[in-house]
């Protein structure tokens, strides 16, 4: 597993880029890795999918899928598309400091 | 001693500046294990930000027929790999009550692996900007009008319109 600096944290990553480990990443993070990918500013809405998905892999283990953040998280799937636009599975996961969903929906 | 090596960050590509793609679905089979593959691939294909349509046609109609879309069956008959699963030889099959209780069995086996049910599942996609299409031909056929189908269609195509929107789309026939 590479290591890597990211705001000058030195953290974890898989070959693709996506943190490995849950506990390296902490919120000063999430601005730097949404700018990564051309999310910036990180608003209020962005947050509480960051959140959500925070606190559902700390009980499941698993990184929530769309379909999950709409139903249990009850944040529409539209909204997800505007905040994460194109890739939103992809995309908040990496925000999130947490493992691509492995989930088909 | 040890040291640690740092690489340079590392950013997953997300294919944002990629050429953009298109995929259509061709749903003609209006049973629920006949439903499911199209809606989940199509999904997956949403979430990957590619362009997505479904065109609904012959037996595919019942997925949006909204007397059906709830209520698609699995029938074990024919089918080889559920008499295996089941212990069950082929004859029985036929019997009344096994194609519900193969359907809800397969209902439950859905709920579990938290995949929603078809009409719940087609909302998902168009949230998602799936374009969903019923066939002309189809429509005619069944006597179907557009009050009869899913507020989610998109609208009524003659083969010949679907085929120019789907233009450079990978397309699947299920």
């Amino acid at each position: 597993m590479p290591i890597t600096m990211i705001a000058d944290h030195e953290v974890h990553v898989d070959d693709e880029g996506f943190m490995t480990e849950y506990d390296e990443w902490d919120e000063t993070l999430a601005d730097t890795l949404a700018s990564n990918i051309g999310i910036s500013p990180l608003t209020e809405d962005h947050w509480k999918v960051i959140r959500f998905l925070r606190s559902d892999f700390a009980e499941k283990g698993e990184t929530a899928t769309l379909r999950r953040v709409s139903t249990v998280g009850e944040i529409s799937t539209k909204e997800l598309f505007t905040l994460f636009p194109k890739k939103p599975a992809r995309k908040m996961a990496y925000v999130s400091g947490l493992p691509k969903p492995a989930g088909c929906i | 001693m040890t040291t640690t090596e740092t690489s340079p960050t590392i950013v997953p590509d997300f294919g944002d500046d990629a050429e953009p793609r298109k995929i259509a679905f061709v749903c003609s089979k209006g049973t629920l294990d006949m439903a499911y593959p199209a809606l989940i691939m199509a999904s997956g294909a949403l979430e990957q930000g590619v362009e997505t349509h479904i065109f609904f046609t012959f037996w595919g109609m019942d997925m949006i027929n909204k007397k059906t879309t709830g209520d698609l069956k699995f029938t074990p008959v024919g089918n080889t790999t559920a008499t295996r699963q089941a212990h069950m030889p082929m004859i029985f099959t036929a019997f009344p009550g096994v194609a519900s209780i193969a359907t809800s069995q397969m209902k439950k086996q859905m709920e579990a692996l938290e995949i929603p049910d078809v009409p719940s599942f087609l909302s998902h996609l168009t949230d998602m900007g799936c374009h969903l299409w019923a066939c002309k031909m189809s429509v005619d056929m069944f006597g179907l009008t557009e009050d009869d189908m899913i507020d989610e269609l998109e609208g009524v195509l003659n083969v010949g319109d679907f085929i120019e929107i789907i233009a450079g789309a990978q397309t699947m026939f299920i």
